[in-house]
C-alpha cells in the first residue's frame, strides 16, 4: 500500500506541473486592450494606478520564464498567491475564507445525489425493465438535461409567488448558527445533488446488474437469503466500489455547478470570490481561485483513489 | 425452409442501404432515441429558419404589451420590454444551434486530430500529451470557461472558439482509446507490412474504424455545448445582451422582472431542457446502436 501511495504521489508532480503551466498561460494571453480597460473601469477606486504600475502589479513586466519562477516559487516557497488588485488583501486570505464554504456545498450537494442515486440506481437493476426502471432512467437523463441554472431561478421564483415562500439568501457561517447556516445551504445542495445524481444512478444501475448475475447471489438466493439481505450485504456492497471513483470524476462537475449555485443563492465560497474577481477584473484572484480549483480536484481524485485501492485489494498489486 | 430463410432475409435488409437500415433499427429498437433525433432535427430546422417562423423581431421593443402573459397574439408570453418571447426563443434556438455546431465541430476535430496522432504513434510524445490532458481535465469547464473569457472577452466567437478547444482536449481521450483498440488490428499490420505511409494508415484505415465514437462523441458535444453557453450566458460572461441566448434571458434585467411575469422563467429554461434531453436520448441511442461497447460512459 505505501509503495502505491508514493506512486500515486508521484504520479501528481508532473501533472500539477502542466496544471500550473496551464493557469500562467491562460491568464497571460490577456491582450494589451484589456489593462486599458482595467485602468478606464477602476480609475476611481485604488489610488491612480498608472499604467506601468499596473503592468508591473500584474507582474508582467518581466520575461515570461520569469514571471512563472517568481509565481510559482511564491507559492510553493510562502504560500503567496499576491494581493488583489484593488482591495490590497493578500489572495490567500481571501481563498482560506472562502474554500470551506463552497466546500461544504460541495460536501452536502454529494451526499444529497449518493441518497437520491443508490437506491434508485439498485431499484433500477433489480427490477430491470419494469415500469419502474423505465421511470428511474428516464428521470436521470432528464436530471441530465435540465440545466441547474434554471432550476435555482424557478426554486427562486415560483414558490414566493404562489406561497410567498422564498429560500434564506443570507450567509451565516457554521459555527456562528449552524441551523440558519444549513437552511441557506440545503436549496443549492439539493437542486446541485440531484443534477449529479444521474451520473451516478446510472452506473449504480449498470454495476448491479453486473453483480446480481455473479454466483455468489445465486448461491444466497441458494442459502434461501431474503431478498433484502442479498441486496444490502451481497450485491450493492460489491456494486459501489467503482461507484466511489466516479465521485473523483465529478469533482469538476461539482464544483463547476457550485460557482452558479454561489452565484444564485448569494453564498459566498470560491465561485463567487471568481466570478466577483472577473466582473471587476482582478486578475491575481483569478488566477488564485483557478489554480486552487485544480489542485482541490486533483487532491480528491488522489484520496478517491487511495480509497479504492484500500477498498479493493486488486487493484494495490497492479 | 426456416434455415435457407434467414440468410434470404438478411441479405434482402443489407439490401435497403445503411442509412435506411440505420433508420429502422432507430425506430424499431430505440423509440426514445429516434423521439429525440426528431426533436433534434425540429430544433435545428427552427435555428435555422427563425427568421422567417419568429411572428416578430427578436429585439422588437413595444411598450404597450409589456410583461404581456402568454395568449394567442404571444403565446410565450413577452418580457419587460414588450419583446415577444416566442420570437426571443426561436432566434435563441438560432444561436444554441450555431454555437452548438461550430463548436463541437470544431471540438470534434481537435479530438479526432489528438487523438488519432497520440493514440497510433504512441511513446513520448502520447505520454506528454496524457499528462497535459490529466492537468486540463482536473479543471472544471465552467472554471476554465468563466477564466478565458474574462482573458478574451465575453462573445460569439470567442466562446465558440474556447468550448472547441475545452472539449476538444477532453474528448481525445474517448478517441484514442477507440484508436489504440483498432491500431491492433490484423488490416492495419498488413497495410504497414506492405509499407503504406503512415498518413495513408490513418486516413484509409484508422479513421473509418472509428467513425462510430467520432459520431456519438460530436452529438453529445452539440447538447454540452449548448448547456454550457447557456450557463455562461446566465452568468453574464456569455454572448452579450441584447442577444437573445436561451441562458442570458433567464438572467439580467429578465430576471427582476420574473416575479411580475413568471412565464419569463419558463421559456427558455423548458427550451433548453427539451432540447438537450432530447440530444441526451438521441446520442445515447446512437451509442447503442453503433458502438455498445462506450455503454455507460459519458
Amino acid at each position: 500500500m505505501q509503495a502505491y501511495i508514493v506512486r500515486r504521489l508521484l504520479a501528481l508532480v508532473p501533472t500539477l506541473f502542466f496544471a500550473s503551466l496551464i493557469v500562467f498561460v491562460t491568464v497571460r494571453l490577456m491582450p494589451g486592450s484589456v489593462i486599458d480597460l482595467m485602468l478606464s473601469q477602476n480609475d476611481i477606486s485604488a489610488d491612480k494606478m498608472s499604467r506601468d504600475q499596473l503592468i508591473a502589479a500584474l507582474g508582467l513586466d518581466k520575461p515570461m520564464w520569469e514571471q512563472y519562477f517568481r509565481w510559482a516559487g511564491g507559492i510553493l516557497l510562502h504560500g503567496d498567491f499576491g494581493r488583489s488588485l484593488w482591495q490590497n488583501t493578500p489572495v490567500a486570505e481571501l481563498l482560506a475564507a472562502r474554500l470551506p464554504v463552497t466546500f461544504q456545498l460541495g460536501l452536502m450537494a454529494l451526499i444529497v445525489a449518493l441518497t437520491v442515486a443508490i437506491p434508485i440506481g439498485a431499484y433500477s437493476a433489480m427490477r430491470q425493465d419494469t415500469a419502474g426502471d423505465y421511470v428511474g432512467r428516464s428521470f436521470s437523463i432528464l436530471m441530465l438535461a435540465v440545466p441547474s441554472f434554471w432550476m435555482g431561478t424557478m426554486v427562486m421564483v415560483f414558490p414566493s409567488i404562489w406561497w410567498g415562500w422564498s429560500p434564506r439568501i443570507m450567509f451565516v457561517p457554521f459555527r456562528e448558527h449552524p441551523l440558519h447556516n444549513l437552511a441557506h445551504l440545503i436549496v443549492p445542495a439539493v437542486i446541485l445533488g440531484t443534477s449529479l445524481s444521474a451520473v451516478t444512478m446510472r452506473l449504480t444501475r449498470t454495476m448491479m446488474l453486473e453483480v446480481l448475475r455473479q454466483d455468489y447471489i445465486r448461491t444466497a438466493w441458494a442459502k434461501g437469503l431474503s431478498e433484502k439481505l442479498i441486496v444490502t450485504r451481497h450485491a450493492l456492497r460489491n456494486a459501489l466500489i467503482p461507484v466511489v471513483t466516479l465521485i473523483g470524476i465529478q469533482a469538476p462537475l461539482l464544483i463547476g455547478g457550485a460557482v452558479i449555485m454561489e452565484q444564485i443563492f448569494v453564498i459566498p465560497g470560491m465561485g463567487l470570490l471568481l466570478l466577483d474577481a472577473v466582473y471587476q477584473r482582478d486578475y491575481p484572484i483569478v488566477t488564485g481561485v483557478f489554480l486552487i480549483v485544480g489542485v482541490a480536484v486533483m487532491l480528491i481524485n488522489l484520496l478517491v483513489d487511495l480509497t479504492y485501492g484500500l477498498l479493493d485489494p486488486k487493484v494495490r498489486y497492479r | 425452409m426456416a434455415v435457407a430463410a434467414e440468410p434470404l432475409a438478411l441479405a434482402r435488409r443489407r439490401s435497403r442501404g445503411p442509412v435506411r437500415h440505420f433508420l429502422g433499427r432507430l425506430f424499431r429498437e430505440k423509440p426514445l432515441g429516434a423521439a429525440g433525433g426528431v426533436v433534434f432535427i425540429l430544433f435545428l430546422l427552427c435555428g435555422i429558419f427563425a427568421d422567417f417562423l419568429a411572428p416578430y423581431g427578436m429585439n422588437e421593443i413595444s411598450p404597450i404589451n409589456r410583461l404581456k402573459p402568454p395568449s394567442w397574439a404571444f403565446p410565450f408570453g413577452t418580457d419587460n420590454l414588450g419583446r415577444d418571447m416566442l420570437s426571443r426563443c426561436l432566434h435563441g434556438a438560432q444561436l444554441s444551434v450555431i454555437i452548438g455546431f461550430c463548436a463541437a465541430g470544431l471540438a470534434t476535430f481537435l479530438s479526432v486530430f489528438l487523438g488519432i496522432i497520440t493514440g497510433y504513434l504512441g511513446g513520448k510524445v502520447d505520454l506528454i500529451v496524457q499528462r497535459f490532458v490529466d492537468a486540463w481535465q482536473s479543471f472544471p469547464d465552467l472554471i476554465i470557461l468563466i477564466v478565458v473569457v474574462s482573458v478574451v472577452g465575453p462573445g460569439m466567437p470567442q466562446i465558440i472558439v474556447t468550448l472547441g478547444l475545452l472539449l476538444g482536449i477532453a474528448g481525445s481521450r474517448i478517441i484514442r482509446s477507440a484508436v489504440v483498440s483498432v491500431r491492433e488490428n490484423m488490416y492495419v499490420h498488413a497495410a504497414q507490412s506492405i509499407g503504406a505511409s503512415t498518413p495513408w494508415i490513418l486516413w484509409r484505415h484508422i479513421l473509418p474504424n472509428v467513425m462510430p465514437p467520432i459520431i456519438v462523441l460530436f452529438t453529445t458535444r452539440v447538447g454540452f455545448v449548448i448547456l454550457a453557453e447557456s450557463g455562461l450566458s446566465f452568468l453574464g460572461l456569455g454572448v452579450p445582451p441584447p442577444a437573445p441566448t436561451w441562458g442570458g434571458m433567464l438572467s439580467g434585467s429578465g430576471r427582476t422582472f420574473m416575479f411580475q411575469g413568471p412565464w419569463l422563467a419558463l421559456a427558455p429554461g423548458l427550451c433548453l431542457t427539451v432540447v438537450v434531453y432530447a440530444i441526451n436520448m438521441f446520442g445515447d441511442a446512437l451509442r447503442d446502436i453503433f458502438d455498445p461497447r462506450l455503454r455507460g460512459s459519458r
